[in-house]
């Protein structure tokens, strides 16, 4: 029974058919891990037993009938950014501290249709935005591997317990590299999509044209089967993409063999640690023993890639989060006098540092006299950042590289210098601002014996290709099944 | 470009969140930090390239102009700060 919490998705579902364990034993191991190890990590934001148990009751119901999908009792939860009906939804923030969901964000109805059993919904940084989930309402995630540093973020929450074996897998939300980076530094698989693939319905809005919703497990296979549950078409999203239907399973056992993996010179420069590069050059030698050949290439925009960012997802978020005005739900500041001195003192009050200075950048960008010289040019360099990915895949089929410049940093290290934090997104913006799938995968460790991460970033559309190049690596390797020791 | 204290004050206005006047000092530092760290975008030679506004280059969809969503206004009340009589209530706007 123990060590059903190291399983991987397909071995849980052939113990859930077999009756070798129900969902609802299921559900009761990883409670209880929850309940021993979550008071050290503060990966949870809330969990709801009854409800949990009722949608493990109905599991084994289902396959008792002979009903159930491949992920049909297999426990999970959800980063706390999708809304849940009934559950308590915050975004990690004081201004949906008391907001329950009146309805299923898309994600969350399609996982629960495939009978998963949810539980519960995970810490992540205030509105999605951090690296390192100090900035969440409810206090920072520990990274299971040393509890000094962080788990990295947004979706801090999500990393952390499924790297501590709380949960076998969650959700997780990108913007700008907030499933890769604490993928990354917590040692899991995850996977951003190609914009468009997963409908952004019921999932709080930062940055609306960068925000895409993707699965965080333990590998590569893992990821694929919740990317079959989580795509498809979904019209109440205005950029749903209308796309058939994949099965991104189809593809893991591929051959690499002539594969041509594109490695970006800048990816590679000065600001790079050189244990994460010792680490990523590694995993490059396994996939030359895989067959595939490496090319050099350059992405000479990259580095651009930041400040662009911090252009346009403020812009967005200003936007976006203009809807928080202690009117309709949520946080309402408890003394005001008029209208706008209620919504001022409303927002003041209810939102966080980061997300404040975000909103504030945002407007000044977007305000009369210097939306052409910030805004706009942003979107230019914009373009110019895509147009350096479609160049670079004319020479290769996927690009590799670091996921983070470091290993997990110790609490505090940033907390005080933004721009420090920022830069630790460098390698992963420029995926999220071109609309490209991107993956991060376990591939050694680093300093203090913290796991380092290989970014694969693939062309539009290009998921089950890369899930193949991730799990034909993780054939020959053990990275994705080491777990942190001292969680018992 | 850096950020006066009043220009600080103007935009929080304008985004609606309320600055104390010790507050304003130091979020003015940390904006023009950000901003400062921005202004490097100004150097690029954009000349002739189109903005993209968005990841993919689509086309909005139409939908059949009919009624999709069920009436769930008491729900939506029930987590509301402030209602009454079906309505939600903010300070008087109208002497």
């Amino acid at each position: 029974m123990n060590a059903l919490y190291n399983a991987s998705l397909r071995e849980l579902s052939a113990a859930l058919t077999a009756k070798k364990v129900s969902a609802l034993e299921l559900t009761t191991l990883f409670f209880d891990r929850i309940s021993r190890h979550d008071p050290t990590l503060n990966a949870f934001i809330s969990t709801d037993s009854d409800k949990t148990l009722a949608m493990a009751r109905a599991a084994d119901a289902r396959i008792a009938a002979g009903l159930a999908t491949p992920l049909t009792g297999i426990p999970l939860a959800h980063k706390d950014i999708f809304c849940a009906q009934g559950w308590l939804t915050t975004a990690g923030s004081k201004m949906l501290s008391n907001f329950v969901a009146p309805y299923d964000a898309h994600v969350v109805s399609r996982l629960a249709d495939a009978g998963m059993v949810t539980l519960g919904k995970l810490n992540m940084d205030e509105f999605a935005m951090g690296s390192s989930n100090e900035s969440s309402y409810f206090g920072p995630v520990k990274n299971p591997w040393d509890t000094s540093c962080v788990s990295g973020g947004s979706s801090g929450g999500s990393a952390a317990a499924v790297a501590a074996r709380l949960i076998p897998a969650a959700t997780g939300t990108d913007t700008g590299g907030s499933i890769r980076q604490p993928a990354a530094l917590c040692g899991l698989t995850g996977l951003k999509p190609t914009y468009g693939v997963i409908s952004r319905y019921g999932m709080i809005a930062y940055a609306s044209s960068l925000d895409q919703a993707g699965p965080m497990a333990k590998s590569a296979e893992d990821c694929a089967l919740l990317l079959n549950e989580m795509a498809g078409f979904d019209p109440r999203d205005s950029t749903s993409l209308q796309r058939d239907a994949e099965n991104y399973t189809r593809d893991l056992q591929q051959s690499l063999h002539g594969l041509r993996i594109g490695l970006p010179k800048e990816f590679f420069a000065d600001g790079l640690d050189e244990d994460v590069r010792n680490a990523v050059e590694a995993a490059l030698n396994e996939y030359r023993k895989l067959g595939a050949e490496t090319v050099e290439i350059s992405l000479p925009n990259s580095g651009l890639s930041v400040p662009a960012y911090y252009v346009i997802a403020p812009a967005e978020a200003s936007s976006n989060l203009s809807r928080f005005d202690g009117v309709r739900y949520g946080y309402r500041a408890p003394e005001y006098g008029d209208l706008d001195d209620m919504y001022s003192k409303t927002r003041a009050h209810g939102f966080g540092a980061e997300v404040k200075r975000r909103i504030l950048i945002g407007t000044y960008v977007l305000s009369h006299g210097y939306y052409d010289a910030y805004y706009l040019q942003a979107q230019k360099i914009r373009r110019l950042i895509a147009a350096d990915f479609h160049a670079a895949f004319e020479h290769c089929d996927v690009i590799m590289g670091p996921t983070s410049p470091s290993v997990a940093f110790a609490l505090g290290a940033k907390s005080d210098d933004m721009l420090k934090m920022y830069l630790s997104d460098i390698y992963t913006i420029a995926v999220n601002l071109a609309g490209l799938p991107g993956m991060s995968i376990p591939c050694g460790f680093g300093q203090g014996e913290l796991p380092v991460g290989l970014q694969i970033i693939g062309p539009w559309f290009g998921e089950a290709k890369m899930l193949n190049i991730a799990h034909k690596y993780q054939q020959i390797t053990d990275w994705h099944r080491r777990a942190p020791e001292n969680i018992k | 470009m850096s950020l006066t204290l009043e220009d600080t004050q103007r935009i929080a206005k304008l985004a609606r969140v309320e600055l104390s006047a010790t507050d304003c000092r130091e979020t003015q530092r940390q904006l023009n930090g950000i901003l400062g760290f921005i202004e490097q975008l100004q150097a690029v030679d954009t000349k002739g390239i189109e903005p993209m506004s968005h990841a993919v280059d689509a086309v909005l969809r139409l939908r059949p102009d009919t009624v999709t969503e069920t009436d769930r206004r008491d729900a939506f009340q029930a987590i509301a700060p402030e209602v009454e009589n079906g309505l939600y209530l903010v300070p008087k706007v109208i002497e």
